[in-house]
């Protein structure tokens, strides 16, 4: 042999040797043992040696020393480590060395990794919100602040309605994180390449709601997308991302049309005029509210034939709620502005009247009661002296 | 002390008929129906505001809806038993006094002057004017609460019923009547809950309440006092002796005092509430 004899590798035997139960050293501390969850796992399974992935241990003398390298996965997963060193969770670690930011074992585990299909999996697809939750949904781990904004809180996934097909429901169907998210390439919102960066949020929605994708790329919000306007909504602003509720309930659909306020400011303004808009304020839903005369995902300039509001359209959307409606009765205009004289000039002026007309009636009265208010006072005094001498 | 107890039963006080049974029925219909209406609908018009998001959780928007259209039905109702009731008297009893003289609403030069001579003896330059049986300010609430309840009740039946009036009149007319019947009803909460409150309840000489609307009947210092020109006029007349009731029970006093006070208290919690979201 040309080369120098050496040691062999220790096998998984050697390993056991001392690993097998919680054997104390000579200074009386334990040896963390490697219990039968490593036999059960896919590595077990497949006949891997402890020193496949302890590599370094692979030359060690033993007993060997206690602080052992990070186990490297990326020989034998070469594709996950790939992506996974394009995510955010690598470029965490890459800033900043004390970032607890997730590594393969932290969803993965370690000597018990099982199959993703396995159910008992941390990855399997029912359980995998409560693998991120660990960190996701620990202040000390990921601040709250920065994990919940507008997306809603994380750790509300499992009371949304993906969470309780996921986990009420069992629907294999039902997303989980790593559906919206990705699996190892988890990127940052802030990411442009990010699935839930905001332009790529239709699409990953889309996903598995092709359809209502489909409509909404046919809308203007869509539209004023795709021209760069940061402030399009796209799903989540209406849906939020991780408290998705279902859009029957009377919180939701009285809640959306703050939603559309945020934007369009004046046409809630006078929304908020009419009876529509009074009752669904005070929380009352079955009302018209902006999407059902609007629509929802597939939203046209009233002037665009094709809107459920122009000209063309009008009548059959009033009809929803009032069958009985004629052409007449769209000439009511849900969002008169009785403070702007163009638009709405008679509205303006029967404004204006009925203004000046409390005015002036408040003004006389107000002025005939505080004259009068001494005069009663001092009435008064005299009637009491009068009764008081009488009796 | 308050002025009523000047003339307690049994000390031989006379008493006269102001208010029959049917007007004081008719008023209850009117303040109650009022009161309810004005509950139900001043949150729809303050719907941004805590008390009237509180009020709808509490009584839940349909219920207050269907209260609003109940005491809609009552006051229209009212309106228009007091509509019969001036044909009646006009046609059936040929009573032309309701049209002009002391027992008339109708606006008349007296009232003119009798307000100059109100606001003189406002700034101590006249005596008190002598009033009759209607005086100028209660003609005013009279003809406020009639404008009100044509103005109202119309532009409310047409936006109970869009879908119907629509088959008549544009779709604009509704947007007027929106702002109309929120205006209107400001405009009558705030008048009635005040101004009408101060003027017969709530100033001095009558705090806290004048009970007449409930007993119907004033005493002879009471008319001696504040309507001295129909007390003149029916001594006059001889008619006096007709007027003439037994003093009102105590019971019926009570009942009034009662109904009265939570009435007032009801108005005075909503023109508060009217006010303080008006300021913000």
């Amino acid at each position: 042999m040309l080369f120098p004899a050496v040691a062999a590798p220790p096998s998984n035997d050697d390993c056991l040797a001392c690993h097998s139960d919680e054997v104390p050293r000579a200074d009386g501390r334990k040896i963390a043992p490697v219990g039968p969850e490593f036999a059960a796992s896919i590595h077990g399974q497949a006949g891997a040696s402890c020193i496949d992935c302890h590599a370094d241990l692979r030359k060690a003398e033993l007993p060997h020393a206690e602080k052992l390298a990070r186990v490297d996965c990326s020989p034998c997963h070469e594709k996950p480590a790939v992506e996974y060193a394009k995510s955010w969770h690598a470029e965490a670690r890459r800033k900043s060395p004390a970032s607890r930011a997730a590594v393969c074992a932290d969803c993965h585990g370690t000597h018990d990794i099982l199959p993703a299909k396995d159910p008992k999996s941390r990855t399997n697809h029912f359980r995998l919100p409560a693998t991120c939750l660990t960190c996701h949904g620990d202040p000390a781990v990921v601040p709250t602040a920065t994990r919940v904004a507008k997306t809603g809180d994380p750790s509300h996934f499992g009371d949304s309605i993906h969470g309780a097909a996921l986990q009420k429901s069992g629907l294999s169907v039902a997303p989980n994180c790593a559906n919206c998210h990705g699996v190892h390439e988890i990127r940052r919102l802030a990411d442009p390449e990010s699935t839930v960066n905001r332009p790529h949020v239709p699409a990953t929605c889309g996903s598995c709601h092709q359809k209502i994708l489909t409509d909404f790329e046919t809308g203007v919000h869509f539209e004023a997308m795709k021209r760069g306007n940061p402030k399009a909504p796209v799903c989540i602003d209406c849906h939020s991302a991780h408290e998705i509720r279902t859009p029957e309930t009377a919180a939701w659909r009285v809640g959306v049309i703050k939603e559309c306020g945020t934007c369009h400011i004046d046409l809630i303004e006078t929304y908020r005029d009419t009876y529509h808009g009074q009752v669904t304020e005070l929380g009352f839903a079955r009302v018209a509210t902006c999407a059902d005369c609007h629509g929802a995902h597939a939203i046209h300039s009233p002037k665009d034939p094709a809107s459920t509001v122009s000209k063309q359209n009008v009548l059959a959307t009033c009809r929803k709620c009032h069958p009985t409606a004629t052409a007449n009765f769209t000439k009511y205009d849900p969002h008169a502005d009785h403070r702007n004289r163009q638009r709405n000039p008679l509205l303006f002026y029967t404004a204006k009247f009925m203004k000046w007309l409390l005015i002036g009636v408040f003004s006389f009265f107000g002025v005939h009661t505080l004259l009068w208010l001494p005069r009663s006072v001092q009435a008064r005094r005299v009637h009491e002296r009068h009764v008081h001498h009488r009796g | 002390m308050t002025k009523m107890a000047t003339a307690p039963e049994g000390t031989g006080e006379v008493f006269y008929r102001r208010f029959s049974r049917t007007d004081r029925i008719m008023h209850g219909l009117l303040f109650s129906s009022f009161l309810g209406l004005s509950l139900t609908g001043l949150p729809l018009l303050f719907s941004d505001q805590p008390w009237a998001q509180a009020f709808a959780r509490l009584v839940g928007v349909r219920a207050a809806n269907n209260v609003h259209r109940f005491f809609a039905v009552v006051l229209i109702g009212t309106f228009a038993w007091h509509l019969f009731r001036i044909v009646e008297r006009l046609f059936l009893k040929k009573d032309y006094g309701i049209l002009w003289g002391p027992n008339s609403l109708v606006p008349q030069p007296r009232d003119v002057r009798e307000f100059v001579g109100h606001m003189r003896w406002f700034l101590h330059l006249g005596p008190r004017p002598k009033f009759e049986h209607f005086t100028y300010w209660q003609k005013f609430d009279y003809w406020a609460v009639f404008w009100g309840m044509g103005v109202i009740g119309g532009s409310g039946l047409l936006l109970w019923f869009p879908a119907f009036f629509a088959k008549i009149i544009p779709g604009w007319v509704f947007n007027l009547a929106t702002v109309i019947h929120g205006e209107e009803a400001l405009l009558a909460v705030i008048f009635i809950f005040t101004v009408h409150f101060f003027n017969e309840n709530l100033r001095p000489e009558k705090f806290p309440m004048d009970d007449v609307m409930f007993t119907g009947r004033v005493s002879l210092s009471e008319l001696k006092d504040e309507r001295p020109a129909e007390f003149e006029r029916l001594k006059a007349e001889g008619a006096l002796k007709a007027l003439e009731v037994p003093p009102p029970s105590p019971e019926l006093r009570r009942a009034g005092r009662i109904i009265g006070t939570t009435a007032i208290t009801l108005g005075l919690v909503l023109v508060t509430l009217t006010l303080y979201s008006l300021s913000r």
